[in-house]
């Protein structure tokens, strides 16, 4: 038994499984000699014309380039530069539709020819021999290079691997109907491409070099022969025409008998097959150093008048070839690209040529077969017969009309090399190749959606880790922090005994003030219970009586209190903003001033509850008049405080209504920018405005009232607040039922108790969360809507 | 004499099994929950929230203690198929309040010259796809946007915009109709 490389050397020719015999009609043109096309008005030249990425730009718009000057240099990965087809102008560059079946538009690059073909300066190289491959390869990929055979996989990536190859196969074979370029190539330069043939041998250097054609093209064939007189290193192989023969796989399994496995390449098996006409490339760029900038195009159909084989500039538009030809479009004219089995039809005539166009195919009506109505699949298996790849194409069409992708995937749905020779034999004339196709890119977003969310997954879990990460730094850092400062504690003992003295100092006060409370005037008693009471309502029953009696005493202080109030406390504390405020509107500082009594009760009150507990542990005394005063005090800021954000307020509601003129511009500033967005935006729908300026009302009175409660707290220097004290404060929350924006403002509060500024931010956030309110509000409104 | 043998052994044969099931319960414990990670891994972790939990992986959690596999509108009708198929129940059509309203995928996309710089959708974004540092634009990184759309609620100036990604010839699909012949002229 003989090895398979020794049978491949005999010449043994492995007939190709499948396959359709349709009309060749190559006759049009396959005679003709190669014509050069003039050159067009204008060259539409797609900086992406292969499979993968386009280069970056090097020229820009009103650029003189020179015939073979590059335009782009290719980037990482699959990338290729193209270059100046001729000399001239760079016009613009901008998107137009580009050879693809979607017709979509990618970038192009405009250029108006000058008629000069003014060159580059080139190196021809004779005797390419002496270089290295490295040389060689770089050559092939700066001269932009792809297959131009059909799929256009950059030529420099094949040729480069480091793999071991055992043959190297020259794709003359051609298969499609009416295509005739490469063979025109072939009886033209013969020579040439024999050539490149040994540049890329020179690189890979292949045990065997084999060219396989088609035993129907008797003058391409007489060509070779010719030219491969004297060698006696390349090997011919003519088998019988057979679609798609042409295919590389196809080619290799013919030729050689080997099978390249599913999902590789042919590297993978040591097997390079480059086409013809990317060999005459090859030389062109190696040998003459001519880059890639034009190609061969067989023009034909019966709506053209003379079919011919065009070398024509790449970018030039379908229209100037098929004008050049004499086109006389019939009704419903269809202009194909690419050969009637793998072309796709073109949206119009303004698409250019590109490095993978092999062929434009003008039919007449009737000549090509009309797509047919579909009909169901009849199961007779012809389509499996027809097979090349030996796929089941009649299941992968039922799970692909099904939409059940994993079953085509194991129907090796990936393996078919979209030939169309199951449509062509399917006698329901059912568009098999376009349900693959579909079936393919569905199965191809999934992969890409997985890969996807599997990055989605990875970046979520690092940002968890991060911030899991962040939160555990600032733990340990106010761990660290408490620790110093309980250190600085211990170490001055003598702080210790001024803060205890301070603690007995407050405890003698809290008792004089309950004391008080306990002695005033009963009737007020019974009002104040009865205001107290909706703050205090759910507390539990001690509470309550605590309350009582310190709502008491608050009222007694706050009563004497707001009397003395002026506006000159207020001034004295915010000078630059009060004053301003102030006259500004009567009828307004009346409410403030309500809601500020209010509020500095509540304040007062949450103060006196503080109180209370040191007073009964306590029993010192101390001087009356000095807590009368410190309580007034305490009233008056919580009163000007609560003013300020009533203001604050009123003030965004005002601008919102975009009366802006009288508003201090100091305050103006204070309010973020977020806030005034936000304002013009509430502006837009009075209602909104509306809602949102009593929820933003309510917000503010809330943070108001926190604030004035801590500052309460912190003037009677208490560390913490009491049990007590907190079950009320969640209680305020409740009756205000903003129970989710309770303890954002909390934290805010103990912040901004000395700050205006800080203040104005609260209200501001206030302002916000109620617009949100009001938003979701509307939603709520506008879906019942909707569902109408 | 012959009942307490066979008392004895039993106890001991009951000893000795109990002894081998504990050391294995120890030795052979799993971590976590392997059905969890199966249904984290159909999910498709746009980490939108959309369900009604905190992510991709709360949701399969959820689905793992017997919540319903219909939440997920991201995922469509494809992921709840295969949820089904993994959890061994009836596939049931997208819940109402999780039906999608249309089903382009979309990135963020901030209108850089009204961003404030708030920083307010970086800490929304799940993925970490936003760009930006407080008081400086804020910009999205579209290849890592996953669409979640989480970011447009907390703009305070509503500079963020959800765009559909535009058709490429590279994520172009294959439609069974075909383009239009049309009259050439």
């Amino acid at each position: 038994m003989e090895s398979l490389f020794e049978q491949v050397a005999q010449g043994r020719i492995w007939p190709l499984q499948g396959g359709v015999h349709p009309p060749a009609c190559k006759e049009n043109t396959s005679g003709l000699p190669i014509i050069p096309m003039p050159l067009p008005e204008v060259l539409v030249l797609p900086l992406k014309q292969h499979i993968g990425e386009g280069g970056k730009l090097l020229v820009s718009a009103g650029d003189k380039v020179l015939k073979g000057q590059p335009l782009t240099e290719p980037v990482k990965g699959l990338s290729l530069p193209i270059h100046a087809p001729t000399s001239g102008t760079v016009i613009k560059i901008e998107a137009h539709p580009v050879a693809h079946p979607s017709a979509l538009s990618e970038p192009c690059l405009f250029l108006a020819p000058d008629g000069q073909e003014q060159w580059v300066e080139r190196k021809p190289m004779a005797h390419f021999c002496a270089e290295t491959p490295e040389y060689l390869v770089s050559k092939i990929k700066q001269a932009g290079i792809s297959g131009l055979g059909g799929a256009g996989f950059p030529a420099y990536i094949k040729s480069s691997s480091l793999r071991n190859i055992n043959y190297l196969i020259v794709n003359a074979t051609e298969c499609e109907s009416y295509i005739t370029a490469d063979e025109s190539l072939i009886r033209r330069s013969a020579e040439n491409i024999i050539q490149g043939i040994d540049v890329i041998a020179n690189i890979v250097n292949p045990n065997m070099i084999l060219i396989g054609i088609e035993d129907d093209k008797p003058e391409a064939i007489k060509a070779l022969e010719q030219a491969l007189e004297h060698r006696h290193d390349i090997h011919l192989r003519v088998f019988p025409a057979k679609y798609p023969s042409g295919g590389e796989k196809q080619l290799i399994k013919i030729l050689t008998g080997e099978e390249v496995p599913s999902g590789g390449y042919p590297v993978d098996v040591g097997i390079l097959v480059h086409n013809v006409g990317t060999l005459y490339a090859v030389y062109k760029a190696v040998v003459e150093d001519e880059p890639l900038i034009s190609r061969i195009v067989t023009v034909t159909g019966e709506a053209i008048e003379h079919p011919q084989n065009l070398e024509v500039l790449l970018g030039t538009p379908v229209e100037a070839i098929l004008s050049h030809c004499g086109f006389n479009p019939g009704k419903e004219q269809r202009v194909i690209m690419g050969g009637p089995m793998m072309g796709f039809t073109l949206p119009h005539t303004q698409i250019p040529v590109v490095k993978i166009t092999n062929c434009v195919l003008a039919p007449a009506k009737g000549e090509l077969p009309e797509p047919q109505d579909e009909m169901d699949c009849i199961r007779c298996g012809a389509c499996a017969d027809a097979c090349p790849v030996s796929l089941l194409p009649q299941q992968m069409l039922w799970y692909a009309k099904a939409k059940d992708l994993a079953k085509t995937q194991e129907y090796n749905i990936k393996d078919c090399i979209e030939c169309g020779a199951c449509a062509y034999v399917c006698p329901s004339e059912i568009p098999l190749v376009q349900y693959y196709r579909v079936a393919k890119a569905e199965i191809r977003t999934q992969e890409q959606e997985k890969r996807q969310a599997e990055h989605a997954k990875q970046r979520f879990e690092a940002r968890q880790a991060r911030l899991a990460r962040e939160a555990e730094q600032r733990a340990e850092k106010q761990r660290i922090a408490a620790e110093k400062r309980k250190k600085a504690m211990a170490s001055s003992g003598a702080s210790n005994a001024v803060a205890d003295a301070l603690a007995r100092v407050k405890a003698k006060k809290a008792q004089q003030a309950a004391e008080q409370a306990n002695t005033a005037m009963e009737p007020s008693a019974q009002a104040t219970k009865e205001e107290a009471k909706p703050l205090t309502g759910a507390a539990a029953a001690v509470a309550k009586a605590k309350a009582r009696k310190a709502a008491q005493a608050a009222q007694q202080t706050t009563d004497q209190v707001t009397e003395q109030t002026t506006s000159d406390e207020v001034t004295g504390k915010e000078p630059s903003k009060a004053p301003q405020e102030a006259p500004a509107d009567d009828k307004k500082a009346a409410i403030a001033a309500a809601v500020a009594k209010a509020k500095a009760r509540k304040a007062a009150q949450g103060a006196e509850q503080t109180h209370k507990p040191t007073a009964q542990t306590d029993e010192a005394k101390g001087p009356e008049i000095q807590s009368d005063k410190k309580a007034a005090i305490a009233a008056a800021v919580a009163k000007a405080k609560a003013r300020k954000a009533a203001q604050q307020t009123e003030q965004t509601a005002v601008s919102d209504s975009q009366v802006l003129s009288d508003e201090d511009p100091s305050q103006q500033r204070d309010l973020s920018d977020t806030h005034k967005t936000q304002g013009a935006l509430t502006s837009s729908t009075d209602k909104k405005a509306a809602i949102a300026k009593a929820v933003a009302k309510a917000k503010a009175r809330k943070a108001a009232q926190e604030q004035t409660a801590t500052f309460a707290s912190s003037i009677s220097d208490t560390q913490e607040l009491t049990d007590e004290d907190k079950p009320q404060r969640s209680e305020l929350s409740d009756t205000h039922n903003i129970e989710a924006d309770a303890p954002e403002i909390e934290e805010q509060s103990p912040l901004s108790a000395a700050d205006a500024k800080k203040a104005a931010i609260a209200a501001a956030v206030a302002k916000a969360k109620a617009r949100k309110l009001a938003k979701a509000a509307e939603q709520a409104n506008d879906e019942p809507d909707n569902q109408d | 004499m012959s009942l307490v043998t066979a008392v004895i052994l039993l106890c001991l044969l009951g000893l000795i099994f109990g002894a081998v099931l504990g050391f294995a319960a120890i030795r052979f414990k799993v971590e976590g929950d392997p059905i969890v990670d199966q249904i984290d891994a159909l999910l498709p972790q746009t980490q939108c929230g959309q369900c009604g939990y905190p992510g991709c992986r709360p949701y399969a959690e959820a689905i793992a203690n017997g919540d319903m596999i219909n939440k997920c509108p991201p995922g469509g009708e494809s992921t709840v198929a295969e949820l089904a198929q993994l959890m061994g129940v009836e596939a049931i059509p997208l819940d109402d309040a999780h039906q999608e309203k249309d089903k382009q995928k979309k990135v963020a996309y901030i209108r850089e010259d009204e961003c404030i710089g708030c920083t307010k959708c970086i800490q929304a974004c799940p993925v970490d796809a936003i760009l930006g540092a407080s008081k400086l634009m804020h910009t999205v990184i579209a290849s890592e946007c996953t669409g979640c759309d989480l970011c447009v609620e907390p703009c305070p100036v509503d500079c963020i915009d959800m765009i559909p990604v535009a058709t490429t010839t590279k994520n172009w699909q294959w439609d069974l109709k075909q383009i239009p012949v049309k009259q050439i002229q």
